[in-house]
């Protein structure tokens, strides 16, 4: 392709806090009926005040930390005015020359390169959510339950270059505010918002192409398939010898197509000025220090120890880092397994990016709800080292695990699943098979080494699954050469 | 004697000991009104029946011991102040009609302390104004003589307690409000430090500058009525978390004014001030002097930049605090063919002519391009004028000035002219700019219509100027004068 995309990130992220950003409503407003969320305050009355939700701004600190910013001691909201139904006041609390956080970033991992991508973050700040409007028939419908609902809004500089880019930024931006407990990061359900500033430039001239701002993108894959569309699209018209018009685009979801929404104004109709009801905030270092230091390790923190100290492969370590309490239930498996039992970390990781991550998404449960006590499955993996069961019955034992919590050894002893590893018993069955099966011995003999496969299940078909594989083999293999 | 023409303190000794009731002492005041109200015109609305449910109930709470200094006594609310459950208009056809769900946090105070209701006064639309002819619902006319403005905005505040038609009264003071149209109708009026008293519930004109205050018939009336709103409110951000003192404890301390340092901003005497003010200032500083305090010049070098500061900012904040009038949640709407003429259309027909020249000016003030050249150059002026307060508060403790260089003018007399009218806020509105408080006190006549002396204090100096003014009113009668109505 002949021109390089330069993208700019906007995130609004809505904040889950209990109550609002400036009064004391309920900030939970998915699935609410109209307008129950609402106080004189959100509802713009007059004569009412705004007073700053603390949680908010704690939560504000925590992920400007974690996104590497500098914390502003001294912080000034602003007022923006705009008419609009869903702006009770007329004028939108955030905060302008002054945010909390400047000059942050974050490292995203890329196909391209096996060095993580530095995404740079040019500012993070709070403000308030406006409501929503309903279109009926020639009506619109005002519901307030959102506004005044806490945002942050977190800017990048220009230093994504493509859709899996911005695909990889979003992505690592709500796996941090889910670390951080500070929002849901769900994007359908509107907790994450993403505007895209795009322009294509021309590597030959080194020139910036016009800006145009793309809106609407409600989810992962839009963000992603919006982003190829309007390359695609501006690459069509500047190919052409066309030009980019200084526009706000919107996607469409179910055409696939961005669409032009308005012709760009700038933020000049704003009229920022400080805002004169709420004093400038001005934090307390040992607040931020506090804040910092109770922040959780966050994901390439655990990253790096996981393939550090637990010598993970940098996929397996991925897998497990993606969900925080995902991560944090291992952990808490490896921690109770010790180093003395033969229960290695990666041991422990296969259990649970294997079966326990199957089960999970076929039974649509959370980790949260998994009864699994961590010093039961580190039991259920010492018994497969010690050869009491073999790696079936360990799946069917942790099935029975996974729905009722139970101990190991209690299930093994229920169903019989103690392994056969008598060599003497299973040299026995071994020749009875053998006999048994004429054909795929004569088969096994002639040089067909897989047959050895089909003799081992039928071992374990006699047994009920119960002898131990290797032994059988073993057993198989001595009896056939002999 | 009329119970209508009893102060405050006056009223309160008479419940204690019984010679009255809450309810003799309401339908004294809502007959007096019967008697006036049409010449003056000071309420947009009374609440007979409320009021009376209100005394009722006072009068119940003081039956089973209960005593504080407001319990049971009648006030006027100005009408841009919000009361739940009565209709708040802000003298504006915008919220005709609205009755607020909630009370402003004074009145919610003296609600608790059992004061009386007795209706919403009348108010310039949105408190843009300076004699109460742009409200957008009645005329009230200066009780000492009827074809002269009360001043304003809180011209129905001054005029409810100059013509005995309520015993006290809250005003709001964003430039002058309160202390303009107290030194025109010859009442004690009261601008707090700013965060002094909570903004809750005041409807907003420029938020950086608002307070509420108290116009009364004298000063111990003030200072009860202050004592009644004062302290920090945790839904007001600008709020001063201060201990409140007793004030009318406070204001009677010390032997006359001895110990006292009083200045004199000599910039405060302007050119084109009326002779008889000038007059009457000069006889009450020589007063002060009498009663033993050191009265010396100071300098408050940045006063001349002060009208043009204070308009800036005041229109600024009031661009955006005017915004949320759009008809979708309470109040007017006009319906038009869209929801932008809807918007365009409610606000065309709900504000009037001053509040839109307002809008129109803060609008441009922060519009991009003209920012840093007015709104943030007013912004920095108002630091330096901030700064002549501070430096002057360290050679003394109160300052005395006129509290308008001239007396009230005729009705319609500024109408047409809007600067004409902005210069009477040439002497309070620095106040306002400074943050700091503030008293108008009666002080004499020129040519027959009442002239007041201005006492400022430093921030959270209510104490001083109450001081001050208490014991210029204990050997002065002027507030003792009354208007013959008519
Ligand atoms: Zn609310």
């Amino acid at each position: 392709m002949k021109y390089q995309p330069i993208i700019g990130m906007e995130v609004h992220v809505e904040l889950s806090t209990n109550s609002k950003m400036f009064c004391g409503c309920s900030a939970d407003f998915f699935g609410v009926a109209p307008n129950t969320h609402v106080c004189p305050v959100c509802l713009g009355m007059p004569g009412t005040l705004p007073v700053i939700n603390q949680k908010a701004v704690e939560y504000t600190i925590m992920t400007g930390l974690a996104l590497n910013c500098q914390i502003q001691p001294h912080n000034v909201f602003a007022r923006k005015n705009y008419f609009y139904p869903d702006l009770p006041k007329g004028y939108q609390i955030s905060q302008y020359e002054l945010p909390l956080c400047l000059n942050g970033y974050v490292d995203i991992e890329t196909e391209e390169s096996d060095t993580p991508k530095r995404i740079r973050v040019r500012r993070a700040h709070l403000e308030e959510d406006t409501g929503k409007l309903t279109h009926v028939n020639n009506h619109s419908l005002v519901d307030l339950n959102r506004a005044g609902v806490p945002l942050l809004e977190i800017v990048t500089e220009a230093d994504i270059h493509s859709a899996d880019e911005a695909y990889a930024y979003v992505t690592k931006l709500r796996q941090l505010v889910r670390y951080l407990g500070v929002s849901s990061g769900d994007m359908e359900k509107g907790a994450m918002r993403c505007e895209v500033n795009l322009s294509l430039t021309d590597p030959e001239t080194g020139e910036w192409g016009t800006k145009v701002e793309v809106k609407n993108l409600n989810s992962f894959r839009s963000v992603r398939n919006a982003i190829a569309y309007e390359i695609e699209r501006q690459t069509k018209v500047l190919s052409k010898g066309g030009t980019i018009d200084q526009v706000t685009m919107g996607w469409d979801e179910n055409r696939a197509i961005t669409f032009l929404q308005r012709t760009k104004e700038g933020d000049t109709g704003y009229r920022y000025f400080p805002e004169p009801d709420l004093p400038p905030l001005d934090l307390d270092p040992a607040w931020i220090e506090e804040i910092k230091t109770g922040l959780p390790e966050l994901p390439d923190a655990k990253m790096a120890r996981y393939t550090g100290d637990f010598e993970l492969t940098q996929k397996e370590a991925l897998v497990l880092v993606e969900d925080r309490s995902i991560a944090e239930y291992y952990e808490s498996v490896v921690a109770v397994a010790g180093d003395a039992k033969g229960v290695t970390p990666k041991l422990v990781s296969n259990w649970v990016s294997g079966e326990l991550f199957r089960l999970l998404g076929e039974s649509g449960r959370n980790i949260a709800d998994v009864e699994i006590k961590p010093a039961r499955l580190v039991a259920l993996i010492e018994l497969v080292n010690a050869n009491t069961i073999n790696q079936p019955a360990a799946k069917k034992v942790f099935g029975v695990m996974f729905k009722s919590g139970r101990p190991p050894q209690e299930i093994v002893e229920e169903l019989g699943l103690q392994q056969i590893s008598d060599e003497d018993q299973l040299v026995s069955i071994a020749r009875q098979v053998i006999a048994d099966h004429p054909d795929p011995v004569e088969q096994f003999k002639a040089g067909k080494e897989t047959v050895i496969n089909f003799l081992v299940g039928q071992i374990m078909r006699v047994t009920r699954g119960k002898a131990n594989p290797q032994l059988a083999e073993q057993a198989l293999r001595e009896l056939l050469q002999s | 004697m009329e119970l209508y023409t009893l102060t405050i303190h006056q009223a309160q000794e008479k419940l204690r000991y019984g010679e009255t009731t809450s309810v003799e002492l309401t339908e004294s005041v809502l007959e007096r009104i019967a008697q006036v109200e049409d010449k003056v015109g000071a309420y947009i609305s009374v609440q007979e029946d409320l009021a009376l449910q209100m005394a009722r109930f006072a009068d119940e709470r003081r039956a089973t011991g209960e005593d504080n200094p407001l319990l049971g006594i009648p006030l006027g609310i100005k009408d841009a102040i919000i009361t739940g459950g009565v209709p708040t208009t802000a003298g504006s056809r915008i919220l005709e009609g609205y009755i607020p769900p909630f009370d402003a946090a004074t009145v919610a105070r003296l609600r608790q302390a059992g004061a009386v209701f007795i209706g919403k006064t009348n108010t310039d639309e949105f408190t843009m104004g300076g004699s109460t002819e742009y409200s957008a619902y009645c005329l009230t006319r200066n009780p000492w003589d009827l074809t002269r403005v009360p001043g304003g905005s809180s011209g129905g505040s001054a005029a409810a307690v100059a013509a005995d038609e309520a015993l006290g009264a809250l005003g709001t003071d964003t430039g002058g409000s309160i202390r303009q149209p107290a030194s025109f109708c010859s009442v004690v009026g009261l601008k707090p430090t700013y965060g002094r008293v909570s903004r809750y519930g005041a409807i907003a004109h420029g938020s950086s500058l608002d307070q509420i205050g108290p116009l009364a018939k004298d000063v111990e009336d003030a200072a009860i009525l202050l004592g009644g709103i004062a302290g920090h409110d945790p839904l007001d951000a600008t709020s001063l978390n201060a201990p409140v003192p007793d004030y009318v404890v406070e204001m009677k301390r010390g032997d006359g004014l001895k110990g006292l340092k009083v200045g004199v901003p000599t910039e405060y005497f302007v050119e084109g001030m009326e002779p008889g003010v000038k007059t009457a200032i000069r006889a009450a500083i020589d007063k002060l002097a009498d009663l033993g305090a050191e009265v010396v010049d100071v300098s408050l070098p940045h006063t001349q930049y002060g009208i043009a500061v204070y308009y800036m900012i005041v229109t600024a904040e009031a661009s955006a605090n005017l915004s949320r009038y759009d008809g979708v949640r309470y109040g007017l709407r006009q319906d038009g063919v869209d929801m932008w003429d809807t918007f365009r259309q409610t606000r065309e027909t709900g504000f009037g002519p001053e509040v839109k020249r307002r809008i129109m000016l803060g609008t441009y003030a922060l519009s991009a391009g003209y920012y840093d050249a007015y709104y943030l150059k007013a912004q920095q002026v108002r630091t330096l004028l901030r700064r002549d307060f501070e430096q002057a508060f360290e050679q003394v403790d109160v300052m005395v000035a006129p509290t308008v260089p001239g007396v009230a003018f005729e009705i319609g007399e500024k109408g047409d002219d809007p600067l004409q009218m902005y210069l009477i806020d040439v002497l309070t509105v620095m106040l306002n700019l400074a943050g700091v408080c503030g008293i108008s006190v009666p002080c004499g006549f020129s040519e027959g219509m009442p002239v007041g002396l201005q006492i400022i204090g430093p921030a959270l100096g209510e104490s001083g100027i109450l001081r001050a003014a208490y014991q210029y009113e204990q050997v002065t009668a002027w507030h003792k004068q009354k208007p013959g109505i008519g």
